[in-house]
Order: C-alpha cells, then sequence, then structure tokens
C-alpha cells in the first residue's frame, strides 16, 4: 500500500526507482544513517560516562577535534596512525563476507612485522627496489598463511574461527616474543630487544609533500581493491552467496572451500602489511611494540563499517583520530589511558545493537516515501 | 631431614601445584560458560569480564579489607555483565559472538580505567587450607597449599551437574538450549532464561577474576589475565558441556599454563616464551582434535551458535 504525504502528492516519480526518488532515498540511505546514528549513540553513552567520572565531554571532543584533526600537524599524527588500521580492518571484513568473524588480526600484523625485520638483516646489502619488495611478500606471506589457516581449521575441520584466531594471536604473540629475544635478537638493544635496525635503504620513505608514509595510500588502495573484489566480481557474489547459506553456495556448485582460504588468506595478507608498515616504516626494527592493539581496533572498525571495505577508510581515519588525540586528552584531562579503550567499548556495543533496527524502521521503508 | 629431588620429579610437582594454583580462575569461568551456552548463547564476553572481576574482587577487598566482600563484589560485577550481555542478544537479529566481542573490549577498558589507582596498593589475599601436612618434602607441602574457592569451584561443579541432571531449573535451562521452539511450546519465555543464565554465569567468571587478584598472582595490573576466559570458553567445548568434565579440562589447562613457569623455576630459561605459549596451543589442539566439519557435536545444545 502506497502511503503519500499530503506535500508529496502530485510529485512526478524520479528516473531512479518507480517509486520515485524520495523512495529510493529513503531505501538506501538506511546502510549509512543507522550506522552513523549509533555512532552518535555510542558517543553520548560515552559522554555520560564522562560525566559521571566529573569530566566535560565537550572539553573532551575539543582535545579530540584539536589533537587529532585540528592542525596540519595532528592529521599527519592521525593518518600515519590510520595505515595500519586500514589492513587490520580488512582482515576483519573481506572473511565477514562469507560469514566468518575473524578477530586474531593482531597475530598476523605481529608476525608480518616479525617476517619483515628478520628478512631486512638477511637483505642488509640489497637495494631498496628488491629488498622491500621482499620484505612486504615476507609480512604479506607470513599473514596470509596464519590467517589462511584459520579459515583451512574452519572448512576442514569445522573449528570456530573466531575463537581459533585469537587463539592463534596469543601463540603470534609468543612466537614474536621468542624470536625477538632470541634468535633474531640484534645484540645491541639492549632495554628493549628488538631484531638489527633496517638498512637505511629499507625504510620507507614519506609520501612526497607529507608527513605520512607510502603505508596510506597502499591501505587506502588495498581498501579500494577489496571492494572492487567484493561489488564487481564474481568471486565476490559467489562469496556473499556463501555467507548467507553455505548448503545453497555448495548445491550451486561454488568452491566454498576455495573462497574461504581465499578470503582469510586475503585479509591475513593484508594485516601482515600492516606489520610490515609498521617496521619499515615506523619502528625501523621488528619488537615488542607490534603488538599495541591495531588488530583489534580493526575489528571494532570493521563492524563500524558495516564490512564495505570503502566504508572502512572514513571510519579508520576517524578512530585513528580518537587514538592519536589519547596522549593529550589523558595529560590535560587527568584521564587514564584506557579511556580510548572504554569509548569504543560503547561505540562497539551500540553499533552492534542498531542491528537490530535494519529493515525495521518506517522511515526508510520505500512504500512510505512511495510517489508512484 | 631434607632430601635433594631430581629435576624431574620437581618439575613434576611444580606443575601439580600450578595446575591446581592455574586452574581455579579456568574452572569458575568454564562453569559459567556452560551455564550460559547450555541456555542456548555463547558469551564471548567472559575474558573481559574476569578481568572486570579481577579488578573489581581486588578493588573492594583493598577498601573493606575482606577478601570475601571482593569476591562477592567481583560476582555482583560479573553478573551485571552477563546481565547486559543478556539483555542485548535478546534483541531480534544481535549476534551473540559479536556482543561478546564488545563486551570484552568493554570489560577490559572498564577495568583498567577503574583500576588504575588499585595497581599501587596491597589487598588482602583469600585464605588457603594446607593439604600436604602429611609429606616430608617442602615442595609438596607448597604445592598442596590449596586454595579455598577452589574447594568451592569442585562443589559448584558437582552442584551444577546435579542442577543439570535432577532438577526443574536444570532442565528449563536444557530445554530452552536444545530448542527455543519447544520451549516456547512449553509456554517458557527463552530469552528470559537464557539473559539469567548468561547473569549467572558472568557471575562465576566475575569469581575467577577475582581469584586472579586475591590469590594467584595475587595482585591487580592490567596484564593479569591472558586469555584465560577466552581458552576456558573453548574449554567448555571440550568438556562437551559437562561440569564434572570442566574440573577436569581445567586441571589440564592448569598444568599446561604451569609448565612454563616450572621450567624455569629448575633453571631452564631456554624457549620460556614458547613454554609459555603451551596452554595456547594446547586449546587450539584440543579444538581441531573434539571439532568435525560434518557431523554436530556430541552434547552440545542445539541452540547453540557455534554447533550449528
Amino acid at each position: 500500500m502506497a502511503v503519500t504525504e499530503p506535500g508529496l502528492t502530485g510529485a512526478t516519480g524520479g528516473l531512479l526507482s518507480p517509486d520515485g526518488w524520495l523512495a529510493a532515498i529513503a531505501r538506501r540511505s538506511e546502510a549509512v544513517a543507522i550506522p552513523v546514528v549509533a555512532l552518535l549513540v555510542g558517543l553520548a553513552a560515552f559522554s555520560l560516562f564522562l560525566l559521571t567520572q566529573g569530566k566535560s565531554p565537550v572539553e573532551f571532543y575539543q582535545l579530540v577535534y584539536k589533537a587529532g584533526f585540528g592542525t596540519a600537524f595532528s592529521w599527519q599524527n592521525t593518518l600515519s596512525r590510520t595505515a595500519p588500521l586500514l589492513f587490520a580492518a580488512l582482515c576483519v571484513a573481506l572473511p565477514a563476507r562469507l560469514g566468518l568473524v575473524v578477530i586474531g588480526g593482531e597475530g598476523a600484523i605481529v608476525l608480518g612485522g616479525v617476517a619483515a625485520g628478520a628478512l631486512a638483516s638477511v637483505l642488509m646489502g640489497a637495494p631498496g627496489l628488491i629488498g622491500l619488495p621482499l620484505m612486504a611478500l615476507g609480512g604479506a606471506l607470513i599473514g596470509g598463511l596464519w590467517i589462511g589457516a584459520v579459515g583451512a581449521l574452519r572448512y576442514y575441520r569445522g573449528v570456530n574461527e573466531t575463537i581459533a584466531s585469537l587463539l592463534m594471536a596469543y601463540i603470534a604473540i609468543a612466537l614474536m616474543n621468542h624470536l625477538v629475544e632470541g634468535p633474531l635478537r640484534d645484540p645491541a638493544s639492549l632495554n628493549k630487544p628488538s631484531t638489527a635496525p633496517l638498512a637505511e635503504q629499507l625504510r620507507i620513505a614519506d609520501m612526497p609533500g607529507l608527513d605520512v608514509h607510502w603505508g596510506l595510500a597502499l591501505g587506502i588502495l588495498a581498501c579500494i581493491l577489496s571492494w572492487v573484489l567484493i561489488e564487481k566480481t564474481t568471486w565476490g557474489f559467489a562469496a556473499r552467496i556463501a555467507g548467507g547459506n553455505v548448503r545453497a553456495a555448495q548445491v550451486q556448485g561454488l568452491p566454498v572451500g576455495w573462497l574461504i582460504l581465499g578470503f582469510t588468506a586475503l585479509g591475513g595478507a593484508f594485516a601482515g602489511l600492516a606489520g610490515f608498515f609498521e617496521v619499515a616504516a615506523v619502528h625501523g626494527s621488528a619488537n615488542a611494540s607490534l603488538a599495541t592493539g591495531y588488530g583489534y581496533t580493526g575489528i571494532l572498525i570493521a563492524f563500524l563499517a558495516r564490512h564495505n571495505p570503502l566504508a572502512i577508510i572514513p571510519v579508520a581515519i576517524l578512530l585513528a583520530g580518537f587514538e592519536a588525540s589519547s596522549g593529550l586528552v589523558q595529560r590535560r584531562m587527568d584521564l587514564p589511558d584506557a579511556t580510548v579503550l572504554v569509548l569504543q567499548g560503547f561505540v562497539f556495543i551500540a553499533i552492534l545493537i542498531s542491528d537490530t533496527f535494519y529493515g525495521r524502521l518506517k522511515i526508510f521503508a520505500p512504500e512510505r516515501w512511495s510517489t508512484a | 631431614m631434607e632430601t635433594e629431588l631430581s629435576p624431574l620429579a620437581a618439575v613434576t610437582i611444580a606443575i601439580l601445584g600450578g595446575a591446581i594454583r592455574v586452574s581455579t580462575p579456568f574452572l569458575f569461568v568454564s562453569l559459567g560458560e556452560v551455564l550460559t551456552e547450555r541456555s542456548g548463547r555463547i558469551n564471548l564476553g567472559l575474558e573481559g569480564t574476569l578481568v572486570f572481576g579481577a579488578m573489581t574482587g581486588y578493588a573492594v577487598a583493598y577498601l573493606t579489607g575482606s577478601p570475601w566482600a571482593g569476591v562477592l563484589a567481583a560476582a555482583l560485577a560479573g553478573s551485571l555483565f552477563g546481565l547486559i550481555h543478556g539483555l542485548i542478544c535478546s534483541l531480534p537479529r544481535v549476534n551473540d559472538i559479536a556482543i561478546g566481542i564488545a563486551m570484552m573490549l568493554l570489560g577490559m577498558g572498564l577495568a583498567f580505567y577503574f583500576g588504575k589507582p588499585y595497581i599501587q596498593p596491597v589487598a588482602p589475599d583469600l585464605p588457603s587450607i594446607s593439604l600436604g601436612g602429611w609429606s616430608q618434602l617442602p615442595q609438596l607441602r607448597a604445592a598442596l597449599e590449596v586454595n579455598v574457592l577452589f574447594l568451592i569451584g569442585i562443589v559448584s561443579a558437582v552442584l551444577l551437574w546435579w542442577m543439570f541432571r535432577a532438577t526443574r531449573v536444570g532442565l528449563l535451562i536444557r530445554v530452552v538450549g536444545d530448542s527455543t521452539d519447544a520451549a516456547r511450546a512449553m509456554g517458557l519465555r527463552p530469552a528470559v532464561i537464557r539473559t539469567l543464565a548468561t547473569a549467572a554465569g558472568g557471575a562465576f567468571a566475575g569469581i575467577g577474576g577475582a581469584y586472579l587478584s586475591l590469590y594467584y598472582p595475587g595482585s591487580w595490573n592490567e596484564g593479569i589475565s591472558s586469555g584465560q576466559g577466552l581458552m576456558a570458553v573453548a574449554l567448555v567445548i571440550f568438556a562437551r558441556w559437562n561440569p564434572i568434565a570442566c574440573f577436569w579440562a581445567a586441571i589440564l589447562f592448569g598444568g599446561a599454563g604451569a609448565l612454563g613457569p616450572a621450567l624455569q623455576s629448575v633453571g631452564v630459561s631456554e624457549g620460556y616464551y614458547l613454554f609459555y605459549a603451551a596452554p595456547y596451543v594446547l586449546t587450539l589442539g584440543v579444538l581441531i582434535a573434539t571439532s568435525s566439519p560434518t557431523r554436530a557435536m556430541i552434547g552440545a545444545p542445539g541452540e547453540l551458535s557455534i554447533t550449528k
């Protein structure tokens, strides 16, 4: 039944849809409006939390804006942190297309970084044009194998991928500690055990005119390519079918096993690249700084972006801004460093609660706006 | 009289003592998770509940001077987390696994936020009972210093087992967990029962956390739990949703967790970090061995999302 608003009677049907352009907008805006409102509700809930702590939410968000987005310098800080978050979020979003909840990207980041650091000490004398691609390949390969193994365990053994991937993240961190404090340790690194410092030609420079390394550009490229893969190729289409209903996909003869292996491995490879960039562009060697929780923030970003690789880009920049500002917020407002974690928790829960509203709000129903 | 122990005996005794000490949080979290999962939901957020329970228990024990007040507060805080998880999951089309991840993040964030002032102060420990008085070996006597919560955990396991087998409440939970439709046909309200089961499960996890901060390792810091809450969730699958089996599984996992420190105590430091990873590797191995791609798991509640 078409319900027409008094003011809309007589409006001609739009070209975009048989129901008129308002109906088309209503249908499309649901996917943007619900997550944005959920984000705002999460931030509002966090504001209430701050008020109970006797802190001013206004001051908090002003400081976040100032330190995360207010000046050219703060933008550089934010964008440098965005790069690993883009890759980490893809490690969640790609398997999510198949209905898999992989939350162990941290493990692939850490091992990708260690692989890059280890290769760098072998390739000490190699020119950058040969050494850097090899290091990137090594990081991506290890990350891909690590998360691909989670996919394989899921497909061949029915092992729950959420638990397995998080367990493997703990194992990866233990492996990193073992390697960095043992076989791969540079004897000169006394206080903070690390692999040997990267040779000058193996370090990644900043992009021209910016104080942001190339990881950002490649991260954005990875998001765009992932979007093309999911939305514009038959593989992506097959993955969505398999994510909706595995049996139906198998009956249709889709290679479900290969899809699971491919998507998990690709996600892991991206996370491994995050580790490579952290080593080659930020830390200059592999050490415990690799495990700083980018993988876990990536989970939240992917869910906020509703596993859409293009939406990951703005969401990652937003959350990177929050993380970039945490130091200033702590000092100025005398808040503990865990404040950002609390904020992320509130936003995460709000976004998951919003799942219940899809398809149930009349304002987004095309019929309500239909003029046909 | 003092006898010199062989290294093997020393390691064995250290692992035995470690298994008893380390297993208690595993036991409590897994009992809580059994309760929740038998009702048909999975709460992956128990890692966060464990950490928040550890902080609450420590803070309240420090402020009141009574470790038992700390345990009680941790249980209350845990049930509150479970209640929130249960209520959110009662909304249609909300994914219980994802909510668990979010609650894990929130629980840890809030615990670190409120726990900052309690890292320095010293709270009173929970009491323990010496069961090793008969032995001449000081190592064995130390290993058999058993905490009261460990014994309460054993009693709880037996009680839960009995509850699921023979009581009305246990049967209600099992019906709801095995078939939502059957439960509705009986006039039950699945969402309410599941929410209450998740809240009760959270209380168990909170107590497990209080054990961490009030007995072993016996202090509050941000690294107090390293995935024990998550491993306990995997342990429940291994234990086939049976509370008694949870006890044995917890002992096994506790022993694996004690391997690294036990070897270090006799001077083996080579590959320390690899031994440290033993519990995770064991958990993963157990998951691989007990899962199957084709058939449903024996003993699994029919409505559980991870086994469907």
